[in-house]
Parts: structure tokens; C-alpha cells; sequence
């Protein structure tokens, strides 16, 4: 069984490529990359997907995602999740370990495993919690989560507060050759802060964020990084101050990196005025001054990584008092469109191979991935863009179960129209 | 409004050139235009009289019903708005956090639809959450009255204060006011900026650099940690309640050294010009931001204040009820 996509526009950073060719898939496997347009031999059960004016990349991984199952299934589900992140053009997402109960056991990853390979339509690489609970007091039994088949090891939600504690886990998390990603957030400083800190939440009188809370544990985590080895990835950097902290630690080598999420570049706190909790995240949306400077990271390579930070709730839990809300929007389907529109049309910030590079070999290198590469013998997972399609938003065409996004109507330049999973098409426009 | 009363023709003949009202809620004063503000103002001023007549009572909500939904706990707001929808004749229920469904875990929406279903007309809203009362108007039918949301607006509450400064001082234009105390958490303080410099007044913050953030500046006032060089240029100074015991303990040392860089002393007071109003939305702390004997004394208006905010909560019920489109 052949599939052949042709005369597309491929795009594989991690090889090199950027040109016009074919790609020969047998066996759920990439068999052939051709670019010199050699003359085929048609075999007679060989499908045929045209790529002609399209943009053939290594599926794309978003490696910050909250599928909610176990224990949320009215937000999200591991299979609706996994559906919304193929409509993304996504074939594979690294999920959040913030569930109930929280991965913080192999049980609890293996259910996610099984659940995943029985319903998922791509790849579901879970994370482990660095803590019993998430609660950032005692090491959860980061081996045996490791055995069962976690990637990375994150507290996402919440921070571990405690310096010895977090370098501890950093420490003992090389062992087993695992990134920890981090939710960068000081509580005393945050306090309950719901929005950025600043003109806004002065004048709407909502309790502020400030930028600092998110700083101060970017600054140290470079210093633990230093010290211990291990890899940290800050993830959804909202703030300049902590681009800048990020730069100087990776110029010096310090194995740390960032993400950032599309609502952090297209949105300001000013969006808040009309108190709509689609507009609350954690971190907060903050100043267009913030928004250039983490356009700048992306630009000069200190941000490697664009995630969605895809955060489904229920209508009902969203439409309360903004300072009840839950956190949180969805991002899988909308963020190939944010992205591309803001950092390569829009801001001219970077190029579409280093956009690809940035959602392929960057995460599958940062997590150790066997993924985001065209590579012969690597999985045929495969996404098809169209970088300069327009497209408006159309939440009630979601196949997430939630509809919280702030996005509802924008028009984009840029989206996957096909993508692949394991040489099979789950889904295309 | 349907039924012509005395106090609604002397109402329009005191401000014929006034733009028609067209709003059916009051969440916050930064909506408003100064049009609007002053229209307020006027009708309260024609509904003042009623307080004095030996029947204070008119009949202009007669019918309707207006609901007390107080999340957040206060006495002296509730019972000026109860007071204000009886003197309108409008039927009034008191809920509190406490007697309502909110403890359940039913949600604010749910609760609020649930008035409706019983047809409340008008819903007046206090709650600790800022945004509170714009989320209710957005959602239901009935006419939302903020009566204080979080630390964003109590619009009422500057309305009252605006209006005792033009009744006592003839007028708002020029008028220099110093906001003094806990700036940060005040929605007081938030509704008066908004409706004095809308009015053209002239406001300057003072308190404690933790309490009063340089940002207000962006508003258009001026903002100051020197009480005493404020007090002989302001004609109106308004005291904020102080608070100290409850979560205040990280923005200033003790409620002794507020008093003695804040406190409205005796001493200080000399440097106020003599005709300077002193202004406190209550409850007072007497001898902390504010001397005993001051709070009594003929410049203070503080309980005009609470008279005069009978006469503004009535205006307001009046024009956001009687232009209610949706109310059926």
C-alpha cells in the first residue's frame, strides 16, 4: 500500500529540504523523498494526493495541551481533543498532566495510553506530573512514569514554589533523560491576580498579575538549569522581561527554552474592558510592548517553540464572574492561522520553514521525539498547508467539545488543509 | 413612565435642553457622558424635595419590583436603595449571599434568571467580583443598578458625592478634589474620578505609594503621597475608609502611621482654605482617617451625603426603569 503526495511544496527542516518534490509513503512510513522529479511508475494501488500549491510538511506537534480526560470529559475529551488537534493540522499533541486525578502514577498514564491508541485520531504523547498531586511538595514517581511511557515532566497549572524542591526533580529527572516544562509562576507575587497588572486591571478594578510573577521564576529556572543539567522549557512565556532572561541564559549555553502561545501575540489586556472570560488566561494577556518583545524572541531564535496551551471548559463554567472563571481558551484549531498570519504575514518576524521548524523538529527535538522529520523510515505523519489561504473563525465548527475561544470571526491568512497520521488522512478541508 | 407625577414635571422643566435618558442599567459612570451625569443629577435634585414633603411618596415604580441582591455585605447602600424604591412606590426584596442560592453552588446567571422568571423589574446588584453588574445587564431583561462591583465602580455612590459638591459649592467645573486613602481597592474612588473629571474637576490622589499606583495618572489625575501639600489648594476633600485589619497588612505598617501621614487631623485641617468641604462615603473610623471632631464639624458633609444619595439612587431607579425597552 503506496501513498504518493505530489508536487507539493516540502518543507523538513530537519533534512534540509525546501523545495518542490514528491513524498512516496508504504507501510504507515515515509519511503521516498523525490525532488528531481523523476518519472513514476504508477502502482495500481497507489493513492494520489495532488499537493500542487501546497506546502508538504512533517506533521506538526503542539507539545502544550489539555485534554481533560481522566476525570473532565464535560470540557474535553482525549478523542475530541485528538479531533480538534487534526483540524489544527496537528498529528501529534503532548498532553498536560493537570487532570483528575493528575498523572502523578504509571496507572494513570498507561489509562491515557490505551485510551488514546483506542480513540485517538493522532499521536498522544502524555506528561507526567514532577509532583505527587501537582501540589509541588513531594517527587511523584517520576521512573516508573517514565517506564509507562510519559515524554517530559510537568506541574503545568501550577509551579513548584520551592527552589530545593524544584531542583531536586531537576536532579533526579536526568536520570531518566527528561525535559521538565514549567508553568513560571511566584505565587506570593501573584497572589489572585487575574489579568495583567497594569492601566487595565487599574482601571477595571481587577486584581493584577504582574509580568514580575512570571520573571522571577524564568530567572530561576535559568540558574537551576545552570546548576543541575537538566533541560527546562518555560512554557507560554507572556513577557518580555522573561524573553530577555531567556536570551541571556541560552547565549551562555544553560539548556533552558520557551514557547509561546498565538492569544499571548494577538491580544493585549486591553481586550478586557468588556469583562468576556474568553479573554482570561493564565498567564495573563499583557501590553503591546510585551507582545514585541516575545515577537523579537521568535524572530532572533531565543523562543523555539509555538504551542497553543489548548484549554478547553464548559459555556457554564466560563460565563461567571470574571474573577471566578476558570482559566483558559482553546488554541489547537485556530493556532496554525494566528501564527502564520502574525509572525509571517502580518510581522514578517520569520520565514514558513523556520515556522515549520518551530512546530516539528524543535519539539521533537526538545522532547526527544521520534517525530517531525520527513526522514525515510520515519512515521508518515504529515501535514498539508496553505500558507496564504483566508479563513474565518467559526467556533460552532469546533470539534473540540468547549467553544471558549476569543478568536470567534477573526479572519486568518494560513491553515492545513490536510493532515496524516501514520500514512492515513484524518482529516482535510 | 406612563403615570405623570409632580416630580417628573419639575424634572423636565428643570433641564429642558437634558438628552433623553436611554440607558436601562447603571453599571459604572465611565459610560457616561457629562450630559448624562448632570442629567442624573437634576432629576435628582427634583426628586430631593419628596424627603422633605409630609407624604414622601410618589408613584412613579408603582408596580414594579425591584430586588436588593446584595453578594457582597453592606447596610448602608441596601437600605438607601430599599428606602429609595419605596418612596417610588416600587415593591422591593432583600436577598443577601446568604439567603440566596449562590451558597448552593447555583451560579450568578442562574440566579439572576431566576429573578427574572419571578419578573423582577429592576435588580440591584452588590458584589465582590468587578465586572459583576456589567455581566447581569448584558444577560438579563430587567434594569441592573451597580450598588458596587469589586473595586471597580460604585456609581452611585460618586453620584451622590458629585451632587453634594454642586449643592454645596454651586458647581463642578474648576473644582479642585483630593481623594485620599486606599486607592488601589476603591471603587469609590474609581466611580468619582470618572464623573469629577467628566465634570471637569480637577482630582488628585493621595495615599500610601502601595495604595495609589502611578497608573491612576494615566486617567488624567494627578497623584501624590504628600497630604499636606495637597490640603490648601483642594476645595473638597474626600476620606476614604482605611482598612487595615482584614488584607491590607502587606501595603502599610499599622493603621497609627497611616493616621499620622494620612489622617485628616485637626492640625492638618488648618491648612484646608475655610470653605473646603470634607466629604467620607462611610463608615467612618473615627481618628484614623479622619479626627472625631472633624467628622462633626460644619464643614463636613459626610451625612448630607447620605441624604443626598436617597434623592441620586432614587433619580436612578427612575430613569433606568421608566426607559427600560425590554421590560415587558
Amino acid at each position: 500500500m503506496t501513498t504518493l503526495i505530489t508536487n507539493g511544496h516540502i518543507i523538513d527542516p530537519a533534512n534540509g529540504i525546501d523545495r518542490v518534490g514528491d513524498v512516496y509513503i508504504t507501510d504507515g512510513k515515509i519511503a521516498k523523498i523525490d525532488l528531481e522529479g523523476s518519472a513514476r511508475h504508477v502502482e495500481k494501488d497507489e493513492t494520489i494526493i495532488d499537493a500542487t500549491g501546497l506546502v508538504v510538511t512533517p506533521g506538526l506537534i503542539d507539545l502544550h495541551v489539555h485534554f481533560r480526560e481522566p476525570g473532565q470529559s464535560a470540557k474535553e475529551t482525549i478523542a475530541t481533543g485528538a479531533k480538534a488537534a487534526a483540524a489544527g493540522g496537528f498529528t501529534s499533541v503532548v498532553c498536560m498532566p493537570n487532570t483528575a486525578p493528575s498523572v502523578d502514577s504509571p496507572s494513570v498514564v498507561t489509562w491515557i495510553l490505551e485510551k488514546a491508541k483506542a480513540e485517538a485520531c493522532v499521536n498522544v504523547f502524555p506528561t507526567g506530573a514532577i509532583t505527587k498531586g501537582i501540589a509541588g511538595e513531594e517527587l511523584a514517581p517520576i521512573g516508573s512514569m517514565r517506564k509507562a511511557g510519559i515524554v517530559a515532566l510537568t506541574d503545568d497549572g501550577h509551579c513548584i514554589q520551592n527552589p530545593e524542591i524544584m531542583r531536586r526533580a531537576l536532579e533526579y529527572a536526568r536520570m531518566f533523560n527528561l525535559t521538565v516544562m514549567d508553568h513560571c509562576q511566584d505565587y506570593a507575587l501573584v497572589g489572585k491576580g487575574v489579568m495583567h497588572e497594569g492601566y487595565w486591571s487599574t482601571v477595571l478594578g481587577l486584581p493584577g498579575w504582574p509580568a514580575l510573577g512570571e520573571e522571577i521564576i524564568v530567572s530561576r529556572n535559568a540558574q537551576l538549569a545552570e546548576l543541575t543539567g537538566t533541560a527546562i522549557h518555560c512554557q507560554h512565556l507572556s513577557s518580555g522581561g522573561s524573553v530577555r532572561i531567556l536570551r541571556e541564559a541560552r547565549s551562555r549555553g544553560v539548556p533552558i527554552s520557551g514557547e509561546i502561545c498565538p492569544h499571548h501575540i494577538a491580544l493585549t489586556d486591553e481586550s478586557i474592558r468588556t469583562y468576556d472570560t474568553n479573554f482570561k488566561m493564565n498567564p495573563p494577556l499583557r501590553t503591546q510592548r510585551d507582545i514585541d518583545l516575545l515577537i523579537e524572541g521568535v524572530a532572533d531564535g531565543t523562543i523555539t517553540v509555538l504551542a497553543s496551551d489548548h484549554a478547553p471548559h464548559c459555556s457554564y463554567e466560563k460565563e461567571v464572574e470574571f474573577d471566578q472563571a476558570p482559566f483558559g481558551i482553546l488554541g489547537l484549531e485556530t493556532e496554525v492561522g494566528l501564527f502564520l498570519d502574525i509572525l509571517m504575514h502580518k510581522k514578517k518576524a520569520i520565514s514558513l520553514a523556520r515556522f515549520v521548524a518551530m512546530f516539528t523538529i524543535e519539539p521533537a527535538r526538545l522532547l526527544g521525539l521520534d517525530r517531525g522529520t520527513l526522514s525515510v523510515g520515519a512515521p508518515a505523519d504529515i501535514t498539508l498547508l496553505d500558507p496564504d489561504r483566508e479563513w474565518t473563525v467559526d467556533k460552532e465548527q469546533s470539534f473540540s467539545r468547549s467553544r471558549n475561544t476569543p478568536f470567534q470571526g477573526w479572519q486568518l491568512k494560513g491553515r492545513a488543509v490536510r493532515t496524516i497520521v501514520g500514512g492515513e488522512t484524518v482529516w482535510s478541508s | 413612565m406612563s403615570a405623570a407625577t409632580p416630580v417628573q414635571q419639575k424634572s423636565v422643566t428643570a433641564s429642558k435642553d437634558a438628552p433623553a435618558w436611554t440607558h436601562k442599567d447603571l453599571v459604572g459612570l465611565e459610560d457616561l457622558t457629562a450630559a448624562e451625569i448632570t442629567h442624573v443629577l437634576d432629576t435628582a435634585s427634583a426628586f430631593k424635595d419628596v424627603g422633605t414633603r409630609e407624604i414622601k411618596k410618589v408613584p412613579a415604580l408603582r408596580g414594579q419590583t425591584m430586588v436588593n441582591f446584595f453578594v457582597e455585605a453592606s447596610t448602608r447602600t441596601r437600605v438607601s436603595f430599599e428606602l429609595a424604591a419605596h418612596r417610588l412606590s416600587a415593591d422591593v426584596i432583600n436577598m443577601t449571599a446568604s439567603t440566596s442560592s449562590l451558597t448552593k453552588g447555583e451560579t450568578l446567571k442562574d440566579t439572576a434568571l431566576n429573578l427574572q422568571a419571578l419578573h423582577a423589574d429592576i435588580i440591584v446588584l452588590r458584589h465582590s467580583s468587578a465586572g459583576a453588574s456589567k455581566f447581569l445587564a448584558e444577560r438579563l431583561d430587567a434594569s441592573v443598578i451597580n450598588a458596587g462591583d469589586g473595586a471597580h465602580e460604585h456609581p452611585t455612590q460618586a453620584l451622590l458625592d458629585t451632587f453634594t459638591i454642586r449643592e454645596k459649592l454651586g458647581r463642578i467645573e474648576g473644582i479642585h478634589v483630593a481623594i485620599i486613602g486606599d486607592i488601589l481597592f476603591s471603587r469609590v474612588a474609581r466611580s468619582n474620578i470618572h464623573a469629577l473629571l467628566k465634570l471637569g474637576a480637577r482630582v488628585t490622589l493621595v495615599g500610601p505609594s502601595t495604595l495609589v499606583p502611578h497608573e491612576f495618572e494615566q486617567m488624567g489625575v494627578k497623584v501624590t503621597h504628600d497630604l499636606d501639600s495637597v490640603l490648601p489648594d483642594a476645595d473638597v476633600v474626600n476620606l476614604l475608609r482605611i482598612q487595615h485589619e482584614r488584607q491590607r497588612k502587606e501595603y502599610f505598617p499599622s493603621l497609627g502611621e497611616y493616621t499620622s501621614l494620612f489622617g485628616l487631623t485637626k492640625q492638618r485641617a488648618e491648612r484646608l482654605k475655610p470653605e473646603a468641604l470634607i466629604m467620607h462615603p462611610g463608615p467612618i473610623n473615627r481618628g484614623v482617617e479622619i479626627d472625631s471632631e472633624l467628622a462633626d464639624c460644619s464643614r463636613s458633609v459626610i451625612l448630607d451625603q447620605v441624604t443626598n444619595g436617597l434623592a441620586v439612587r432614587m433619580a436612578v431607579l427612575y430613569l433606568c426603569a421608566g426607559t427600560n425597552p425590554k421590560r415587558g
